[in-house]
């Protein structure tokens, strides 16, 4: 095996064991890079330098006995994270050359543990898609299938995962971006509950269900990035005063007891046969190891797409008026006013599933119709909310497909934005209701395509995920494979 | 017809907090364009507010002081609309939870009290400050003043004339003022106004159409501003007419008010709740901890004046104008004990002088305890009140203690009746005619032999006494 096909895990033993150093794995990773990104495309910046001179100031940490479990290990970032000094551009025209002068809290967390930064990964534009489609930087594909796409928004962090090209990468999650691409590379990605992962630097797109989460390549790698990323930040008021467990120590850890809910309304139609059975499959797995599974009803879940398709353009339409040309990124100068500018900069700035989502938001907010969209949607989210609350009293995890369907053609659903937003359905109501969840690959398609099961746990509680997520990857007959490109 | 005009104020008033409301910038006023920015206050992607707790305690102090009710929840929403000086596209601000509701000030209205309802107070960030260019086609935009703190206080339509809505600004601005909590500088926006106003025939229950009045930059604009918009809706009443919903501008140089151009048209300002900040919780020991640092206010102060010290309420209003002036007072009269005369002395004297100097009670050279000594002096008959006016002056150029200049001056005032007879003697003596024309009943002459008698003590003579020995001797002889 190649480093770069390595683990977290894998690599900090060898680092500490001095059989490899950072530099030498910073090599294979761009190497990799090199040799696969003009197929794949996950990458719209590479920080190659900057990686060399962390990598050699990670060896030394290490001879000096200083590293830490991230300590020398290479990173993606999704472009959407803001890298002091370092563009970020959110796949979109209107930030293509903005160099922020701040490191969002993420990134400053994975720095001070010794983390080494490769590149910003690319994405559907301000993380509006889910398909990596709508990036200003062109299309990511799937390293599965380069016909296919990676699914998204996050997905050139996924992508960069499942091709090697990383060890692990950050991505957000706003109605599924973490989960869904996991699902469709076949590789593992967290959803943290809302409030545990710091926002400050994460460009915002839908405030309230925005959530930083990591793409890992086991589980085990997904406990050691949430241990980095995890806890309160001041710079930001929504997340939480919490005391944050070690989450390795639920690694391998028995779910034997355990209550399982499967709920109902996420076996529908419409739901592809293949990832069905995977799914099927995956529940029984669950109960070959002692848990037992239960069938549930979330009765809200079907207006879940309705709502989140109200409230996260409500909330982006007024996040994205600060980009109007004035003190940063793109400005028209063919305007002969200040109107002129505004709607000149906007319209040549934003590419189309923006602009479309930017109307959504302004008219469900707009007097009038406030109440009949913005504050309807408010309220099912909060019986959303408790349907889980009350599906918690009982259950210590629910499990779910984590997508309708694997990856589909690139173009297939461009022209269709409502087939585009079904691709969400079984990954929103985690974000509305502001709860962790996770996906694990559990499966193939005859077409070797892969497949992912999702969990669920309550508020906060990522350890009891991680277990869950962890049990399944040790002990379920599964075939493993890695995408060949 | 007879008409009532139903006027509401809106006031915006700048908190005096060291920084800014979301982020560490200083709200110093001056400061060179874009000084006292941050990604924060300018807006850049990806950053988030985090809420100056100060803020929110100011606000609770000017609610309580205007006896409003606290929302032990409330909440932040967002204002969205576009501006350059308005870096994220929308306000941060509160509107469906605002902190205080249903308050009320009483307002000194000829004599009587009048109670004039708050609606509600909430707080906010402020916008930046655009410039525009007349010499060339450009517009500059300076972020100082974007995320300073506000409160906004909306009236309750209570006020019926330009005198009332000036009376409750005023006490609004005296109660900023005294909490220590605004600087109250008008013109440098800190404390801003803009009224609501329609005319209703005398009698009638339902508001007429109102005309939203901006630009107003003083008291004096105020009143102005009213006085013409009232007269301007009655003439439009009384001829027929309908008044146009519409925000018209004051134009002090002109004296009218008229309709803002260029933005007629209607903004939705697409309020939600802001998801990126948590509701304010307020506990009771938060209001408490608030209640003790509230001082006495200036319509309290004034009345415990009247009634304890005894002195004239124009007084009482003179002597109350800051907190600090109150303070002084009363310093000096604790010295002293004799209010009436320490209110003439910091009425008169003391502020005819710091109005001179262009100065506030607190660089007055004079302290309240010297002021106080001084009138002792002259309780004891040391020095006369005409001799303290000449120690007052030195005192004022010198900060010398009064008794001290008495001593260096020998200004000590002679109340041995032996050398005061002997000069009583003297002035008859040589001003015998003036003596006759006395008794024969040109009793107005005897001011005139006081005043020999002043001359040559040089003032220091006890006029009391003069008095007394002068009337003896004048009988006698």
């Amino acid at each position: 095996m190649e480093l770069n096909q390595l683990t977290i895990h894998e690599l900090q033993k060898k680092l500490k064991n001095s059989e490899t150093t950072s530099v030498e794995i910073t090599e294979a990773v761009f190497k990799r890079i090199e040799a696969v990104d003009d197929k794949i495309h996950s990458f719209v910046t590479l920080m190659k330098d900057e990686a060399f001179e962390e990598a050699r100031e990670a060896d030394k940490e290490i001879q000096r006995g200083n590293g830490g479990p991230l300590t020398g290990i290479p990173i993606a970032l999704k472009d959407i994270m803001c890298t002091k000094g370092t563009r970020t551009t959110c796949g979109s025209h209107i930030l293509e050359n903005f160099i922020p002068p701040y490191d969002s809290t993420v990134v400053k967390r994975l720095r001070d543990a010794g983390a080494v930064f490769i590149g910003k990964t690319n994405m559907d534009e301000f993380a509006m898609g889910s398909s990596t489609e709508t990036s200003y930087f062109g299309v990511t594909k799937n390293p599965w299938d380069l016909e296919k796409i990676p699914g998204g928004s996050s997905g050139g962090s996924a992508a960069a995962v499942a091709a090697d090209q990383c060890i692990a990468s950050l991505g957000s999650d706003t109605g599924g971006s973490i989960r869904q691409p996991a699902a469709l590379c076949g590789i593992v990605g967290m959803k943290p509950t809302y409030g545990r992962v710091s926002r400050f630097g994460l460009v915002a797109f839908a405030s309230s269900l925005d959530q930083i989460g990591p793409f890992t390549k086991d589980v085990e790698d997904c406990a050691i990035m949430l241990n980095a990323i995890a806890g309160y930040d001041p710079n930001d008021s929504t997340s939480v005063h919490a005391d944050i467990p070690d989450y390795t120590e639920y690694v391998s850890k028995s779910i034997e007891g355990w209550t399982v809910g499967i709920p109902k309304e996420y076996f529908i139609e419409g739901i592809d046969p293949e990832v069905l059975s995977a799914v099927e499959a995956a529940i029984k797995e669950v109960e070959h190891m002692g848990a037992q599974c239960k069938e549930i009803s979330l009765p809200h879940s079907e207006y879940c797409v309705a709502i989140y398709y109200v409230i996260a353009p409500s909330e982006a339409s007024s996040n994205l008026a600060r980009y109007d040309g004035v003190r940063y990124g793109f400005r028209s100068d063919a305007g002969r006013d200040l109107m002129d500018m505004y709607k000149m900069s906007r319209s040549a700035g934003f590419g189309d599933e923006v602009k479309r989502r930017i109307m959504i938001g302004t008219h469900a907010l707009s007097s009038g119709y406030y109440d009949a969209y913005y504050k309807k949607a408010s309220q099912v989210r909060t019986l959303l909310r408790k349907d889980f609350d009350e599906a918690f009293r009982t259950c210590d995890a629910i499990l779910t497909p984590s997508t309708p369907t694997p990856a589909f053609n690139i173009g297939e659903k461009m022209d269709d934005p409502l087939q585009m937003y079904l691709c969400d359905v079984f990954t929103i109501s985690c974000n509305l209701a502001g709860i962790p969840g996770i996906s694990v690959p559990c499966g193939y398609t005859e077409a070797g395509l892969p497949i992912g099961v999702q969990f669920l746990t309550g508020h906060f509680e990522e350890g009891k995920l991680i277990q869950i997520a962890s049990a399944y990857e040790k002990n379920a007959t599964l075939e493993r494979r890695r995408a060949t490109i | 017809m007879e008409y009532e005009p139903v006027i509401g104020l809106e006031v915006h008033a700048q908190l005096l907090t060291k920084t800014k409301i979301f982020c560490g910038c200083s709200t110093q006023f001056g400061a060179a364009p874009n000084s006292h920015t941050c990604p924060i206050c300018i807006g850049m992607p990806g950053i988030l507010p985090v809420l100056n707790k100060k803020v929110v305690d100011y606000t609770i102090k000017m609610a309580l002081a205007t006896h409003c009710n606290i929302n032990r929840e409330n909440t932040w929403a967002r204002k969205n609309y576009f501006y350059p000086d308005l870096p994220k596209g929308y306000q941060i601000t509160q509107f469906a939870e605002p902190i205080a509701e249903h308050g009320y000030v009483d307002v000194e209205m000829n004599g009587g009290k009048k109670r004039i309802g708050i609606t509600r107070i909430h707080m906010e960030e402020d916008a930046g400050k655009s410039i525009h260019d007349e010499h060339q086609p450009a517009s500059y935009v300076d972020l100082n003043r974007a995320g300073v703190p506000l409160i906004e206080i909306v009236s309750e339509p209570d006020i019926r004339s330009a005198e009332e809505g000036v009376g409750y600004l005023r006490r609004l601005h005296e109660i900023l003022v005294y909490l220590g909590i605004c600087d109250g500088n008008m013109e440098e926006g800190s404390f801003r106004c803009d009224a609501n106003i329609s005319l209703r025939p005398k009698g009638e229950e339902k508001f007429g159409i109102r005309a939203e009045l901006k630009n107003m930059n003083s008291f004096r604009h105020v009143q102005r501003a009213l006085e013409y918009e009232i007269k301007r809706q009655q003439y439009i009443l009384e001829s027929g007419g309908e008044v146009i919903q519409e925000t018209r501008l004051w134009d002090d140089s002109q004296g009218v008010t008229h309709p803002m151009r260029g933005k007629e048209e209607a903004h939705d300002y697409r309020y939600f709740p802001d998801p990126d900040l948590v509701s304010i919780v307020v506990s009771d020991e938060w209001i408490e901890e608030i209640k003790k640092t509230i001082p006495e206010l200036p319509l309290e102060k004034r009345e415990r004046f009247v009634n304890t010290y005894d002195i004239p309420p124009y007084d009482a209003v003179v002597l109350t104008t800051s907190r600090e002036l109150a303070d002084f007072y009363e310093e000096t009269v604790k010295n002293c004990r004799k209010p009436k005369i320490a209110s003439n002395w910091v009425m008169g004297d003391v502020l005819g002088h710091l109005k001179e100097d262009k100065k506030d009670i607190e660089g007055s050279p004079v302290s309240a305890v010297s002021l106080a000594k001084m009138i002792n002096l002259i309780e004891d008959g040391t020095i006369s009140g005409k001799i303290a006016k000449e120690v007052f002056e030195e005192m004022w150029k010198t900060g010398k203690e009064p008794k001290k200049i008495v001593e260096e001056r020998g200004l000590i005032q002679i109340t041995d009746t032996g050398s005061l007879e002997n000069a009583i003697d003297n002035v008859l003596k040589t001003n015998p005619a003036q003596v006759e024309e006395y008794k024969q009943g040109k009793e107005k002459l005897f001011g005139f032999f006081v005043g020999q008698v002043m001359k040559i003590t040089r003032g220091k003579a006890n006029p009391k006494l003069v008095n007394e020995l002068l009337k003896k001797k004048l009988s006698a002889s």
